[in-house]
């Protein structure tokens, strides 16, 4: 897709994979509205973003709370026109140190299913439907490899990244010959407070820059064709 | 033509029911002058592959205001269209809330430029309206201003303003309980209705029968506000678009002997409001349009309609009267009485559409 003058709308945008990719994108010419919970940080990436001459605008809303759904959906078209592109990016870990599954309290993976899953869910059906009348659109999951491997205390949130591809995949199935397509991106192990939060150990050296891996998924959206679930890792720097 | 029927209090749909599919739709042939009862899920019997369904894809925004007066009064505001660089025309309304019918609230303070209004006073964070203009011969319709707001307006808007309520209704409406299936940008300030009933599954039914899908977007305003110099002029001029790719969907529709069916009458005002601004051709982009249809005019985009149960005193009525004849569509109105339809913005559904011509 030609992202020069797009409607973008990006979840999870005041840290992280989310900030980067709202600078990414603005870059790229979209015109971006940026969703998170925390309004000074929000406001840092929105005001860093508009220095570099991007259309960028803020929304202060959370994705797991029901009663936000149209107004970020509707806020969002209003401020730049129908949205064509859905970037859900806002993601909960669940309580860290990450426990094992016998030591997670049931309302925590109620609370993790809520942001990762349900928030997601919502957000489509009130902003995809415009999509298929429209026939065109794309709707971009951001998941982990702890959707496909079974990882030790991973429990709550790599069960919320397996029901959310395989959500995406049944978007795909029922909306694909509507013009609209849904991606699921696995960004890889990238150097952020999540990951920080996850892993404190973790080597900072050997994990990938935000801003890197949100320019890979740029030229990704770029490209016309690209496999439903793609592991950016293993994608190309340059093309 | 019989007054009496007019009058005549119609049944009513007090909240939305659960499979609008099983809802009735009176499908009114205006060439034969035919009429015949069907469900709604039975759209697609009813239309043929290559015709052309358009929808206004207006979100409807939260244009209900509630506030007070610098003299202290408490006030509603109702928005008229969606604010544009922080101004938007508006109706004010006395005390007492939507239980109460328009036409039966008391009336609200006459305000005068530069009085303010503070909305949502009891919240932390009140968004203040400055009125901007007060029209001369109805004083209740206003221009207003927002006061900038820490967020966008459009947040504050959600946050501090509820969906246009009706008395009929049983309990308080959400925004999700108005939203059309296909919503994008927050236009509309009373739900473009009639596309309330069109579930994903019946629009899928449509495609797989071949019948073609496009939208627009109309700015619709209110449809009453119980003053009746403001109700004699509804509706006031409103905002639309029409995307290029609906122009073509129209071209290739008429190329192929397909029939245009607009659903709802603001679909039918954007369409014919904008081919009336440009010599009688539709052309991409955005306007405002001032056309009113009735029995006189000659609809030039649009064969037909699907649209709410509209009664024969309605503004709405005198639109459909430029698709099919008076008699005809009161002799509809009088078995839909009979056969217990139920009408208003959570009601039953008619399609107006000729039968489609045979290519020679």
């Amino acid at each position: 897709m030609d992202l020069k003058g797009t409607s973008a709308l990006v979840t999870g945008a005041s840290r992280g994979l989310g900030a980067a990719l709202v600078h990414a994108l603005g870059k790229a010419g979209a015109r971006v509205v940026a969703v998170a919970r925390s309004r000074e940080a929000l406001q840092g990436v929105v005001a860093s973003a508009r220095a570099q001459g991007a259309e960028v605008h803020a929304l202060v809303a959370d994705v797991g709370d029901k009663q936000a759904t149209y107004a970020i959906a509707g806020s969002a078209a209003a401020l730049v026109g129908p949205v064509d592109l859905l970037v859900q990016n806002a993601s909960t870990l669940g309580p860290t140190p990450l426990p094992l599954l016998l030591d997670t309290e049931c309302e925590d993976l109620q609370k993790v299913l809520e942001v990762n899953v349900v928030g997601p869910f919502r957000l489509t059906k009130a902003v995809a439907g415009s999509m298929a009348a429209r026939g065109r659109g794309t709707v971009v999951h951001i998941t982990s490899d702890a959707a496909v491997n079974a990882y030790p205390t991973w429990g709550a949130y790599g069960v919320s990244k397996a029901a959310l591809e395989h959500l995406g995949r049944i978007w795909n199935a029922e909306l694909a010959e509507r013009g609209v397509r849904f991606l699921t991106v696995d960004p890889g192990e990238m150097d952020t407070r999540m990951h920080a939060d996850a892993m404190p150990d973790a080597d900072r050296a050997a994990l990938a820059r935000p801003g890197e891996v949100a320019a890979k998924l740029v030229r990704l959206l770029q490209q016309d064709q690209a496999p439903a679930r793609v592991e950016l890792a293993s994608f190309p720097v340059s093309p | 033509m019989t007054v009496a029927q007019s009058t005549i209090e119609v049944p009513v749909a007090r909240w939305p029911r659960d499979n609008p599919l099983r809802e009735r739709l009176l499908a009114i042939d205006p060439r034969g002058g035919r009429f015949q009862d069907h469900r709604v899920g039975d759209l697609p019997k009813l239309l043929a592959p290559r015709d052309l369904v358009v929808v206004n894809d207006a979100a409807t925004l939260p244009a209900s205001l509630r506030g007070r007066t610098g003299a202290g009064d408490a006030v509603e505001l109702r928005l008229l269209e969606a604010p544009v660089e922080g101004s938007a025309r508006a109706v004010l309304f006395g005390a007492g809330d939507w239980r109460t019918p328009t036409e039966h609230r008391p009336a609200p303070p006459r305000l005068k430029v530069g009085d303010q209004i503070a909305i949502a006073p009891e919240t932390p964070d009140p968004v203040l309206v400055t009125v901007a203009a007060v029209d001369p011969e109805r004083p209740r319709l206003l221009a207003v201003r927002f006061a900038p707001t820490p967020e966008p307006l459009w947040a504050a808007l959600y946050r501090i303003a509820r969906a246009v309520q009706y008395s009929y209704v049983s309990a308080p409406l959400e925004l999700w309980h108005v939203q059309t299936a296909y919503a994008a940008r927050p236009w509309a300030v009373e739900p473009p209705s009639a596309g309330r009933p069109l579930r994903w599954s019946l629009l899928e039914s449509l495609r797989q029968k071949g019948v073609a899908l496009a939208t627009l977007t109309h700015g619709a305003g209110l449809s009453n506000t119980g003053d009746p110099a403001i109700d004699a002029a509804l509706p006031l001029p409103e905002r639309y678009e029409v995307p290029r790719a609906t122009v073509d969907a129209v071209a290739a529709a008429r190329a192929g002997g397909g029939r245009v069916i607009a659903v709802g009458t603001t679909v039918v005002r954007a369409l014919e409001g904008c081919a009336a601004d440009h010599g009688g051709e539709l052309v991409a982009g955005a306007g405002v349009t001032s056309l009113k249809l009735g029995p006189g005019t000659r609809p030039r985009v649009v064969d037909g309609l699907f649209t709410g149960m509209h009664e024969p005193a309605s503004s709405h009525f005198q639109l459909l009267l430029a698709f099919a004849d008076d008699a005809l569509l009161r002799r509809a109105h009088s078995h839909a009485l009979s056969q217990g339809y139920l009408w208003h913005e959570f009601g039953d559904s008619c399609l107006v559409l000729p039968p489609r011509l045979r290519v020679a």
